[in-house]
């Protein structure tokens, strides 16, 4: 269902008329009120005057977390402090962390794309939504909140953690709907197994999980353990929140990412240029529905590509593909651009394999050398060493159908490969370059 | 109705001390190796063995992080004289059974060598075996 019909389902004619007219006055904001933004065009020989057609974004100066950083607290605001009427803060692992304001049409705006994705899922005004993302600094909480209000669902703001008592809740109030992280929605489901409760007592029926990457495997153990449908949403405090993207139930392949308030554009990670859509890349954003503090062409370091091919569901906005990783794992072989989660998908659902891995590459004679070293699951499904080598090159074969680059696999025992919790696990390179 | 004997398999891979490493966990459990059959490529290796407490292993070597799983196998009775082997292979070549492999326990039972055998049509060698008087041992008499 749509919650904003005339908006999700405008010509691609009217929605890039929409989007120069707003990318034009986003433009014009940052050059005569955002100092940085401002020296950074200057230096890049580029006025506001320039951008004539959509296509004209790629002449505008890319914008990076390290800027967001370096002024902080409020130096890439765009409107008097007076005008801001919230602020949330995103964790930085080192340092400060980037502070981004609201003005009230910003977090009107950030409601409306957030009741659009729900609504798209199929979240109605008759749904109980169980909101088990962190309140507080961090815009996973308060952002889908409010898009639930907005929406006009019942909202539980439960917050993390406490799993007995979400559980408990779940029950006793009826909650339809759970929206939290994919990693806390797992917890959740092992713990309402683990304690034998009957899953016929939860009337959950769709869950909204993101702020993390996940998977398709993790998808359906979700779906397994709390007998719903889970489905992507994708955000970044930089842009607004939670709900810039959101996957639709009919097609349940790709988010829709609402291009009234962003532009999307997938860049090359190495070089910036821009690529088109089909192609894995960087996901460069351009929020241009925003007033506190727009980001122009910020660079998300998340990898993706643009669906080709317009959706089942009648939006015209575009879909990003489901998050690919990070910029900072890809690794360059032989010239070729190479992703972990492309093994991942290249070996889910083979008999007999885990889905985790490593990349080890090695420069053998100036050549580069990629290994894929695969877990075996604790069953062994051949006892001949024969079939074992068989399908050790099935692995092989389908990982370099996906990769389009010879590889070689080893197989590895259960839980012998370093568990990826944090970025770059998923590789060893060896290589030494100079 | 023979009832299988249960052969663990065991996934290795090729590194050094491996093997080793899956002996001494045996030893550490106190399970009786009945016998031991290993096959291996220049990458990884499989080792199949049968035990008294075939369960008991199974979830020894799971534990320990072994890929291992239970196969059904035949303990076929040799007689301990010259061509005993060759009466009972010559058998199943005439039946056009497929041998995937052969190994033999470390002790003979009732006098005679065991031979472990695992065939691609196990019911059907079990059935002509019997019929030429080739005594199969069960799993209740190794197990
Ligand atoms: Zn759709």
């Amino acid at each position: 269902m749509y919650y904003n019909e005339h908006m999700e389902t405008a010509s691609r004619d009217e929605l890039e008329r929409i989007q120069l007219e707003r990318l034009q006055a986003t433009v014009r904001r940052m050059y005569d009120n955002v100092g940085f933004y401002r020296r950074r065009m200057e230096e890049q020989g580029v006025v506001p005057e320039d951008i004539k057609t959509l296509s004209d974004i790629t002449k505008l100066p890319f914008m990076s977390k390290i800027d967001l950083r370096d002024n902080y607290p409020f130096g890439t605001f765009a409107v008097q402090k007076t005008e801001i009427v919230r602020l949330h803060a995103s964790s930085g692992t080192t340092g400060k962390p980037i502070v981004a304001g609201y003005t009230r049409h910003d977090l009107e705006m950030w409601s409306d794309c957030v009741a659009r994705g729900l609504s798209a899922v199929g979240v109605t005004a008759d749904d109980i939504v169980q909101v088990a993302y962190g309140y507080g600094l961090f815009t996973g909480g308060m952002g889908v909140h409010y898009g639930i209000e907005r929406l006009g669902a019942t909202v539980l703001p439960i917050s993390a953690g406490n799993t007995k008592k979400q559980i408990m809740m779940m029950q006793d109030l009826g909650t339809t709907v759970l929206a939290c992280t994919p990693s806390y929605a797992l917890v959740l489901g092992e713990a309402i197994r683990d304690m034998g409760i009957d899953p016929e007592t939860i009337k959950l029926r769709v869950g909204v999980f993101g702020a993390e990457p996940w998977t398709e495997g993790i998808r359906k153990e979700i779906e397994a353990l709390l007998h719903i449908k889970a489905y992507d949403i994708y955000g970044l405090t930089e842009s607004v929140g939670p709900g810039v993207a959101m996957e639709c139930k009919e097609a349940c392949d790709g988010l829709h990412i609402w291009e009234d308030c962003f532009i999307p554009e997938i860049v090359d990670p190495d070089t910036g240029e821009p690529l088109p859509d089909g192609q894995i890349g960087e996901l460069v954003i351009t929020t241009i529905n925003k007033e506190g503090m727009p980001t122009v062409r910020f660079r998300t370091h998340d990898l993706t590509y643009i669906h080709k091919e317009p959706c089942v569901c009648g939006r015209t906005h575009r879909r990003l593909h489901r998050l690919m990783g990070r910029t900072d794992d890809m690794l360059i072989i032989r010239g070729v651009n190479v992703f972990p989660s492309q093994v991942e998908s290249a070996i889910v659902g083979i008999e007999g394999i885990a889905p985790r891995y490593l990349l080890v590459v090695d420069r053998v004679h100036n050549l580069d050398t990629l290994e894929v070293q695969v877990e075996l699951l604790p069953t062994l499904v051949y006892d001949e060493v024969r079939k074992m080598e068989a399908l050790r090159a099935k692995v092989q074969k389908s990982i370099e159908q996906v990769l389009g680059l010879s590889v070689s696999v080893r197989l590895m025992p259960p839980n012998s490969i370093e568990r990826a919790e944090g970025k770059s696990k998923h590789i060893k390179d060896n290589r030494k370059l100079d | 109705m023979y009832n299988y004997v249960k052969q663990i398999s065991a996934f290795l891979p090729n590194k050094q001390g491996t093997l080793t490493g899956f002996t001494q966990l045996l030893a550490d459990n106190s399970l009786d190796l009945m016998a031991l059959s290993l096959a291996d490529t220049t990458n990884f290796g499989i080792a199949r063995a049968i035990f008294k407490e075939y369960d008991k292993a199974l979830a020894v070597l799971q534990q320990a992080g072994y890929t291992a799983s239970i196969t059904p196998v035949l303990a076929v009775g040799v007689p301990d004289c010259p061509g005993g082997l060759n009466k009972v292979l010559q058998i199943l070549n005439r039946e056009n059974l497929s041998i995937e492999y052969i190994y033999n326990f470390v002790h003979t039972v009732d006098d005679q060598a065991v031979l472990i055998c695992r065939v691609d049509d196990g019911d059907k060698a079990v059935d002509e075996l019997q019929k030429a008087g080739v005594k199969l041992f069960d799993r209740s008499e190794l197990q």
